[in-house]
Formats: structure tokens, C-alpha cells, sequence
């Protein structure tokens, strides 16, 4: 085996300094966040030697910022932090859940939402809630910082747009306005940190008389990557919410799936469950929104 | 291959290790600082074994490498106690039989201190979900969970 190597910057340039220079000696590199997915990778799937670069001593992967017209959270802010950040969860309760659902409380103290992101998981909880949240990702690299959209971001199994030279700080969130709500649900076969069958996320927001105003909806485990799902977001826009226009979204997430088989579950089983997810998700989101 | 010199704050002792770059807080503290309290299980982050707080907060050392814990203040089971003087956890565990192998028990009692360090009256539900990450094949957790919960009376008694 070839050696492992750590740095640790402390700034935005200079973590993009180590990337481009390993990159020019054709070194590999890894981000560390959390490491709770890097970390069992190295020692099973994926031995090979590489410079582990920490993102965790940098001042913008550690910023959560509630503003009044934007949110952002720092790409290395463990999910145990988020969850204790009351503000954050009245604004996006889909979004902190779908973190609170990733391990346990252990894994919870290191875990970031940024690196179940960019270890681009079709499975990743916490994507789902962030598509539909409306995240954008913002990636720096040589020539500066660039957005894309998190469903733009992911790529395939395990793969996303970053380059050998970038990484990701966090990602924005416009803030939803009053009468918003999301949320975010996964099956698994037990109760408790397993991986997702399927998963959907929903958020949206209400007018004044209770009709969605908007709303977008993303489904996970249930094809390459996590999808944001436009039709279903349609389906649920100009109505109440009802039960017609949830099983309307819910057809539509059934029919942008394209799930494998595998222990987990079967093709048809993945299919059926993402619709129902979808509209039992979208009904806590509309309540949500409507205070209930 | 270049080791890394670390200090780190072990139990509010000040210690200095060489660590390779890949090696986990988990190993550093058991073959380089000689730490053998906080146990290995799955080594995957499933099992809560290997539990210690860093900067009070609870974490795997399996799923840390030891180069992060460069200034960091880290708690392990060894810190636990009061010299000679066993923690409130540690005698309950004792006085419920809350262990029959032991190997889960540093874990079980470091993740249990950051829970009732932050929650002094943790109902059931809320110590069965906190202790989820931490797996015991001997005992089928009811008398760890006893035992918590008398370690949480005996605290607010003292109180």
C-alpha cells in the first residue's frame, strides 16, 4: 500500500491550492467531512492511497446562516448540530429530519448533509429534502466559487459534478415564505437506521386560501440518482392538496422511477412504495404549511 | 510514510502522538497512547464500542482519524470515574448487571454521560433511541436501560 496523506486547511484558497496541486502530480485526493462514509470506504471498498483534504477547519464549511431571504449551511456542519439549531427546524423540519434519520447519535456528532451530498448515495437520505428544499450547491474551485442546482449536482452511482480541483462549502436555500412546509420520508424494514428503500421529499407553499402556490417533489433509492420529480410538483400546484392531487404527484413519482432489485426490494415493490411515500409526505408538508 | 504529530487534551491530560495519516482515533488511542478502555467492535460505526465525547460530543473513534483530533478535548471511558471512585453509570451498571461480556460497556457508559450531561431527565423512549447506536448481544438492553435511568434519579437526587 502507497501512503496516505492528511492536510488541514484553514481557508478556502488554500484547501483549492492542495487539490491543484495534487491534481498537477497526479495525486489523489479525498474531502474528509465527518468521515463516516469516507472512513469504512477506505478500509473496504477502496484502499487505495490518497490525501485526505479536512473541510472541517474552514470557516465557510462551518457556517449556518439564517437570513431573511436565504439560508445557508456550511458543507462540514455535523447533522447533530443542525438538529439543535431550533430556527433551522422551524424553517425546514423536512430537511433537518431527513439528517435525524441518517445513524445514530454517534454518527449524528460527525455526519454532514454536505458529505451525504457528495458521497452522491442514490440512497442518501438527506438529498431528497434537499432538492426539494430548492438547494443549490455552492462548489469552490480554482477560478472562484460556482452554483448548481443539487439536482444538477449529482451525476450517477456515487458520482457528481465536482472536479479534481473543487469542492463543495455548502449549500443555499432560498427561505420559504409563511405557509411553507416540508417534508421528507424514507421505508426501511425496521424502525431504525437502515439504508432507504425509496424515499420522498416535498415542499411546498400555500396561498392564503390553502392553495399550493408551490411545490417541488424529489424521490431517492429509486434510480441512479436522487430525481427531482417536476410533474409531480404540477400535480400539487393551483390545488388544496387534497387526496386527488397527492395520489396525482404520487403516480407521477411512481412513474419517474426507475429502481433496481435487490435485497432491499423489488423493482415493483420500489415503485408502488415511492408514490406513497410521496403522498403521505406531501400531506405532512401541506399541514405543515397550514400550521396544523 | 510521514507520521503526523498530534496534541490532543486525553481526560484533561495534555498528550502528544505520532499517528499515521489513515489511522483511527480508535487505534491511536489504544496502540499508540496504550488507552485500552474504549473497545473496537465492528469498526464500521454500527456498533457504538468505540464511543467517546469529543468536545462533549459523543462519537465513533473508529470513524475518526487520529490527525483530527488535533486540539481536541477527548473524554474516554478511562475519564469517566473519579480516581478510585467509580461514576454514578458505571456503579449502576453494576448494581443492574447491565453487562455480561462487557466489550459494549465503555460505550454504553460514555454515550450514557453525554446523553444525561445534556438531558439530566431522559424519559425511556428518549435513552432507547439516544443508546440506539450502541449494540449489546449479551443482555437485551432492558437492565442498561434500567440502569440509566436509576443513574439519572441518583443524579437528580444529588442535585
Amino acid at each position: 500500500m502507497g501512503a496516505y496523506a492528511y492536510a488541514r486547511p484553514t481557508s478556502v484558497e488554500e484547501a483549492v491550492s492542495v487539490l491543484a496541486s495534487a491534481a498537477e502530480a497526479g495525486q489523489r485526493t479525498q474531502m474528509l467531512a465527518g468521515g463516516t462514509d469516507v472512513l469504512v470506504q477506505m478500509r473496504s471498498v477502496d484502499r487505495d492511497p490518497r490525501t485526505l483534504v479536512d473541510v472541517k477547519h474552514i470557516a465557510e464549511t462551518n457556517r449556518v446562516e439564517i437570513g431573511s431571504d436565504e439560508v445557508f449551511v456550511g458543507a462540514a456542519v455535523p447533522s447533530g448540530v443542525l438538529n439543535e439549531n431550533e430556527e433551522l427546524k422551524a424553517i425546514f423540519p423536512g430537511l433537518i429530519e431527513s439528517a435525524d434519520l441518517i445513524g445514530s447519535t454517534q454518527i449524528q456528532g460527525r455526519a454532514s448533509i454536505g458529505g451525504n451530498l457528495c458521497n452522491s448515495s442514490p440512497a442518501g437520505d438527506t438529498i431528497p429534502a434537499i432538492i426539494a428544499a430548492g438547494g443549490v450547491c455552492v462548489i469552490a474551485g480554482p477560478s472562484g466559487t460556482r452554483e448548481v442546482a443539487c439536482e444538477d449536482f449529482l451525476t450517477g452511482v456515487g458520482t457528481n459534478v465536482l472536479g479534481d480541483t473543487e469542492f463543495l462549502l455548502g449549500m443555499r436555500f432560498p427561505r420559504p415564505p409563511a405557509r411553507s412546509g416540508d417534508a421528507y420520508l424514507r421505508f426501511i424494514p425496521r424502525t431504525e437506521m437502515d439504508i432507504a428503500v425509496a424515499g420522498a421529499g416535498v415542499a411546498l407553499h400555500l396561498d392564503a386560501d390553502g392553495n399550493c402556490v408551490h411545490a417541488r417533489v424529489a424521490i431517492g433509492a429509486v434510480a441512479p440518482t436522487a430525481l427531482l420529480v417536476p410533474a409531480a410538483g404540477e400535480a400539487l400546484v393551483g390545488t388544496q392538496v387534497d387526496d386527488a392531487a397527492l395520489a396525482a404527484a404520487g403516480a407521477a413519482c411512481s412513474a419517474a422511477a426507475s429502481p433496481i432489485t435487490d435485497k432491499r426490494g423489488t423493482v415493483e415493490y420500489r415503485i408502488k412504495v415511492v408514490g406513497v411515500l410521496c403522498r403521505r409526505a406531501g400531506a405532512i408538508a401541506r399541514d405543515r404549511a397550514l400550521g396544523n | 510514510m510521514a507520521k503526523v504529530h498530534v496534541t490532543t487534551s486525553v481526560n484533561g491530560e495534555e498528550r502528544e502522538v505520532l499517528c499515521e495519516p489513515h489511522q483511527s482515533l480508535l487505534d491511536v488511542l489504544r496502540d499508540e497512547l496504550g488507552m485500552t478502555g474504549t473497545k473496537e467492535g465492528c469498526a464500521t460505526g454500527d456498533c457504538g464500542a468505540c464511543s467517546v465525547l469529543i468536545d462533549g460530543r459523543l462519537v465513533c473513534s473508529c470513524l475518526m482519524l487520529g490527525v483530527e483530533a488535533e486540539g481536541v478535548d477527548i473524554t474516554t471511558i478511562e475519564g469517566i470515574a473519579n480516581g478510585s471512585e467509580l461514576h454514578v453509570l458505571q456503579r449502576k451498571f453494576l448494581e443492574h448487571a447491565a453487562l455480561q461480556c462487557g466489550i459494549c460497556t465503555p460505550g454504553f457508559i460514555v454515550a450514557a454521560k453525554a446523553l444525561l450531561d445534556t438531558n439530566p431527565d431522559p424519559d425511556e423512549t428518549t435513552i432507547r433511541y439516544w443508546l440506539a447506536g450502541n449494540l449489546c448481544r449479551c443482555t437485551g438492553y432492558d437492565k442498561i436501560v434500567r440502569a440509566v435511568q436509576d443513574a439519572a434519579q441518583e443524579l437528580a437526587y444529588e442535585a
